[in-house]
């Protein structure tokens, strides 16, 4: 079951904020959405190994040779905010919350 | 009460490869901003990432020189958080298979040798670099996304700050050795996390543990997990509880400040990377590695002391870097005395590398002139002081120390036959001085062994001309 604080919670990471309302829509849609997910849960897979893609690649792997493909002012054409070739966000409070 | 800690270390650390991660955008240092990038690094939608295979080589090297195992069948996962740094929003990782498994470092302090195990290592990509403005605005620049990381977490089995500190100095120079990474705390290519908990001695439950972060030398872990040792004591001891929280190290004032508490556990909803086909790492391309990795510096220590007879404190020195020890290697195979060539390297040449704050390969100096330039003290063709005068040349030129010395007429006269009639010719010149010597005055040899070197133009072999002089004289 999906309750409301894990939906709140759930956006919370993603950045979003909700009013009371569409917290009430999302839970359910979400809720919908997992009860149709835990149908698989009927199927008795026994000691079948996880499949991690469909594919049928493996060892895709890619030599070390360097190539320039873009120039910066293409890579920031889509930057709403640029400064100097640096790209201007709204200021960020370093509270250890990045990754490395 | 007396506590325990409970200290476990993730060290993150840039492999050394010509491309990024997942990119075929250069990696670079110090570039003008977002010009070393391309619209994978930045994310953009139905791009494709690809694995740069030296990268993962040099996981798997890195893996092997710390005894661990190298995972056979893997994957990639995404790690999602949201984060200026990383316009994906996502970091490809691995979280469900790592690279390798179960490692160790040997540690030794105070002459205790203790194994810190490692739980596992694992590649990744780095993210860019913010810089803070005062304007309100952050600027990002993202250069260094996409740069090939691993990190390498350790088991919990650090005792001390000093353990800490020992475990990262062997960590540091066993990677330096694989030549996987510059290992440089101080340009961002090895970084440091720390996380610490105390408990109560004979306790068998452990502490809420405390996240360290900004530790930007090895002094600054030592020194955070010591101030942390006794904060959270303190904190026990008056009855408080420890919060589980990230703390960042404050180095003017050497203590440690909260960034923010931590309610549950971080919330990173990993899965599968879709993007990227799992990987089957056979048997043969690890073997293959394995004879790729050199000599580790233990085993360096232990052929120095038990082969060559060096003192443990040489053994550390000369291994302090490969290309130091590589050097010595060299100079020994190119027939030089171990114990010489160790003081050389470690003495005259240190001095100069430090002098002029060079590199060893950004000098003129050869294994083959060293050895060249030792043999010739040994074998009594040149005087240690003018060994200093042929260093100065053939660290500064390419320059063969034999030719050098005899083009320059500094060949040390050391043949009895040459030397005799110029003793002679000098006792007969200086009656006084015999019969000083008979007295019992033995300056009187300081004043002949002046005018012996004053007649040979300072060439003659001191420690032959003493003891010629010395037996002459009695014969007078």
């Amino acid at each position: 079951m999906i309750d409301r604080d894990q939906v709140a919670h759930v956006a919370g990471l993603a950045k979003l904020q909700f009013s009371d309302s569409e917290l009430t829509a999302f839970t359910k849609q979400m809720e919908d959405i997992m009860a149709m997910a835990d149908q698989l849960d009927a199927v008795d897979v026994g000691e079948t190994t996880p499949l991690y893609q469909v594919t049928d690649l493996k060892n895709v792997f890619r030599e070390d040779k360097p190539e320039r493909w873009q120039t910066r002012e293409q890579l920031l054409k889509n930057v709403p905010e640029k400064e100097a070739g640096l790209i201007k966000v709204p200021s960020i409070l370093d509270n250890g919350e990045g990754e490395a | 009460m007396n506590f325990k800690s409970t200290i476990g270390l993730e060290v993150h650390v840039e492999l050394k490869t010509k491309t990024k991660m997942f990119s075929p955008a250069p990696v670079t240092y110090g570039e003008s901003p977002n010009t070393a990038a391309n619209v994978i690094d930045f994310g953009f939608p139905g791009v494709l990432p690809r694995v740069n295979k030296n990268a993962y080589r040099l996981g798997i090297m890195v893996a092997l020189a710390l005894h661990a195992q190298v995972t056979h069948d893997t994957h990639f996962d995404r790690k999602n958080y949201f984060y200026p740094d990383n316009p994906k929003a996502y970091q490809i990782t691995q979280q469900e298979r790592p690279l390798g498994t179960n490692g160790y470092v040997e540690i030794n302090v105070k002459g205790q040798k203790k194994k810190i195990g490692i739980h596992e290592l694992h590649v990744e990509e780095d993210a860019g670099k913010n810089t803070h403005g005062a304007s309100g605005y952050s600027y990002v620049d993202l250069n260094r996304q996409g740069t090939p990381l691993i990190e390498i977490v350790s088991k919990p089995d650090i005792a001390s700050p000093d353990e800490a500190y020992a475990y990262l100095e062997q960590l540091r120079q066993i990677i330096l050795f694989t030549g996987a990474s510059d290992v440089k705390m101080e340009e961002g290519s090895m970084r440091v996390d720390t996380n610490i908990s105390i408990a109560p001695i004979g306790s068998d439950k452990l502490g809420t543990k405390a996240e360290l972060k900004n530790l930007n030398s090895f002094a600054h872990v030592r020194d955070g997990l010591a101030y942390e040792e006794k904060r959270q004591a303190q904190v026990l001891m008056a009855g408080g509880e420890i919060r589980q929280e990230t703390r960042r190290f404050d180095e003017p004032t050497g203590t440690t400040i909260l960034m923010r508490v931590k309610e549950g556990s971080d919330d990173y909803r990993y899965f599968p990377e879709p993007d990227i086909p799992p990987f089957h790492i056979g048997q043969e391309w690890i073997d293959e590695i394995q004879k790729e990795i050199p000599e580790m510096p233990d085993k360096r220590r232990d052929r120095y002391v038990n082969d060559y007879g060096l003192p443990e404190y040489d053994a550390g020195v000369l291994t302090a870097t490969k290309e130091m020890s590589d050097f010595f290697d060299a100079t020994v195979k190119a027939g030089a005395p171990a114990k010489q060539a160790a003081n050389w390297l470690m003495g005259n040449v240190n001095a100069y590398l430090n002098d002029q704050q060079v590199d060893l390969s950004a000098t003129a100096l050869t294994p083959e002139h060293l050895a060249g330039m030792i043999k010739l003290v040994t074998d009594g063709t040149i005087s240690s002081k003018i060994a200093k005068k042929v260093f100065q040349e053939i660290i500064t030129n390419d320059t063969d120390p034999q030719q050098w010395v005899e083009s320059k007429g500094m060949v040390q006269q050391s043949d009895p036959q040459v030397l005799i009639p110029i003793i002679d010719g000098v006792l007969d010149n200086n009656q006084q001085s015999i019969e000083d010597f008979k007295n019992g005055k033995d300056r009187a040899i300081g004043f002949l062994v002046g005018q012996i070197m004053k007649q040979t133009h300072g060439k003659a072999n001191p420690q032959v001309v003493n003891q010629i002089l010395v037996s002459e004289l009695k014969k007078r």
